[in-house]
């Protein structure tokens, strides 16, 4: 039995008659009591507004709010906690990068580079300052198997390229992109390096001092987090000479009747009320994940990945995309029935399983495959639920008579 | 759940051997619509003549329930006024809600096999997919009333 599965309060339930099989983890976590009892703790005992009233539970909201700022900062080995903005998720990161970065230092000539296999979010901000700034958006080459091609790319990146974005970790294909590389390479040419952690951070150790990488964006949902959090690293030098892109309360040093004037990091970029339970939320998975530990996790997902990646390629008519050495996920069609009918009978087996194009249509165009199937994995998965897994695909072949056919 | 409430035999039928899949040759009305949350596609061609729908095709990608549905949808859809198909969009309508429907009204025939939709709200959007393309095409095309 799986050691940590007591730890998530959902799987208390059979769903469709059978016990939950929850292979969705890159769309979104679960969550364990601990997570759930911080919230719970925080609008029961000391739920106030932060950094305002000098009130007592103030004063505790403040301090645990301004504390999961900081086990953010030593989980990513930030510097300072004056590079650790908290936003509304992976999205809301990114398109501050693309408002504020973006719009201000761009302009006609330079030039974007992502790949054809970003998550939209991670391609429609690019896009839209590519239009508004008339720098130019590019695409770096992918191999066959996903995984950026590094001589390529080395090819490609000039003097022009003023920003890179790239996945760490698809969420299609599970590739691990060598960001490091690639942040000394256009570090080389003037450029910054933006990353998409949504998939990486929930599985792997994050380091942005070692990997040099100037932004990092993240989602706590996907990391057993509650939703409507995530964060934004950036590079204190670089975020200092950032405009906030919301104004209001909390954001402000000094108001004027006709200017005013920004706080200092990194609370310029938290405008409003915060999401203050979120942050809490959030600290209390980071705590979980740190008592597992990082690299025990990483291990443990690609360990199911690989033995799910081999079973589904063993079985006929199954086509696995992506590499062979990936995070927490494997991708597949079945020949002839539609991702979407391999889903409905999957979830009758209570096997919760994606469908479709995962937000990367410009991938699956790439992929030549209208969608896919995925599974995912995480810490409360098992060898037990790819057995279910490959059990619940052929029982989809038989019942679509694939043999017949 | 039961997976034979969706997956009836008729539709199978359908999704394995599309009816009037394909383009219509001479000119025609064109929709194209997407299912943006899942990835689904139809291209729907009607040839309307004197208030009715002489001919339609469709093409497209998509799941067993979608293109199945647009089989029938087309099938059906044939021959009839397209007040009448305006009707058949509503009624279709009431019924992926699970409401019950006059099925003296009209002759759903093999459409009658997609009622166990109605039971996996997951796949309502595949099953009218078609359905919401032909009545963008005509009240586009009849946006001065019929
Ligand atoms: C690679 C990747 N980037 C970005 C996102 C967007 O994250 P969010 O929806 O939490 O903003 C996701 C989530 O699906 C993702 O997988």
């Amino acid at each position: 039995m799986n050691p940590y599965k007591k730890d998530f309060p959902i799987f208390k339930q059979t769903v469709n008659g059978h016990p939950l099989v929850y292979l969705d983890s890159s769309a979104t976590s679960q969550k364990p009591f601990q997570v759930i009892e911080a919230l719970e703790d925080y609008y029961k005992t000391y739920n106030s507004n932060v950094h305002r009233g000098v009130h007592t539970l103030g004063t505790k909201a403040t301090d645990a709010y301004e504390g999961a700022r900081e086990k953010v900062r030593r989980f990513i080995n930030a510097r300072s906690t004056k590079e650790v903005i908290f936003t509304r998720g992976t999205t809301t990161a990114i398109n501050i990068v693309a408002q504020s970065y973006g719009r201000a230092r761009l302009s006609k000539g330079d030039e974007i580079l992502i790949t054809p296999a970003e998550h939209h979010s991670n391609l429609i901000p690019w896009q839209q300052v590519a239009k508004s700034t008339g720098a130019t958006l590019n695409y770096l080459s992918l191999r066959q198997d996903g995984s950026l091609d590094l001589d390529q790319a080395k090819e490609q990146v000039n003097t022009n390229t003023k920003i890179i974005a790239i996945h760490h970790v698809s969420n299609v294909l599970g590739t691990i992109q060598p960001i490091a590389e690639l942040a000394a390479l256009v570090h080389k040419q003037g450029g910054i390096i933006v990353v998409d952690g949504a998939q990486s951070v929930p599985h792997l150790n994050t380091d942005v001092q070692q990997w040099g990488i100037d932004f990092l964006a993240f989602s706590s949902h996907k990391m057993f987090g509650p939703t409507g959090i995530g964060v934004l690293y950036g590079k204190e030098h670089l975020l200092e000479e950032m405009e906030p892109i919301e104004f209001g309360g909390e954001m402000i040093d000094e108001v004027g009747l006709y200017e005013s004037k920004w706080t200092e990091l990194p609370w310029k970029f938290e405008g409003g009320t915060p999401i203050i339970a979120g942050a809490i939320g959030l600290g209390a998975a980071i705590d979980y994940l740190e008592e597992i530990g990082m690299e025990q996790i990483f291990q443990h997902d690609h360990a199911l990945a690989k033995y799910a990646m081999e079973e589904i390629s063993r079985i006929e008519g199954c086509t696995v995309y992506g590499p062979k050495e990936r995070v927490g996920l494997v991708t597949f069609n079945l020949e002839g029935i539609h991702p979407h009918d391999v889903a409905t009978v999957l979830d009758a087996k209570g096997i919760a399983v994606r469908a479709g194009h995962h937000c990367c249509q410009p991938l699956m165009r790439w992929l030549e495959v209208p969608a896919t199937v995925r599974a995912s994995f995480h810490i409360y998965n098992d060898d037990a639920d790819v057995d279910a897994l490959i059990k619940g695909i052929q029982t989809t072949k038989e019942y679509f008579g694939y043999a017949t056919r | 759940m039961q997976l034979d409430d969706l997956y009836r035999r008729v539709i199978m039928d359908h999704y394995q051997r599309p009816r009037n899949r394909g383009r219509i040759e001479n000119e025609a009305l064109t929709v194209d619509l997407n299912n943006p949350t899942c990835g689904d596609r139809i291209s729907l061609q009607m040839k309307l003549q004197n208030g009715k729908i002489e001919e339609a095709k469709f093409e497209g990608d998509g799941c067993s329930i979608s293109m199945a549905s647009a089989s029938m949808m087309t099938e059906t859809v044939k021959g009839l006024k397209v007040k009448q198909a305006l009707q058949l969009v509503d009624l279709f309508s009431d019924m992926m809600q699970g409401s019950e429907v006059d099925l003296e009204q009209f002759p759903l025939e093999d459409i009658e096999a997609l009622m166990g939709v109605a039971k996996f709200p997951a796949r309502i959007k595949c099953a009218t997919l078609a359905w919401k393309a032909m009545e963008k095409g005509l009240k586009n095309e009849y946006k001065e009333g019929l």
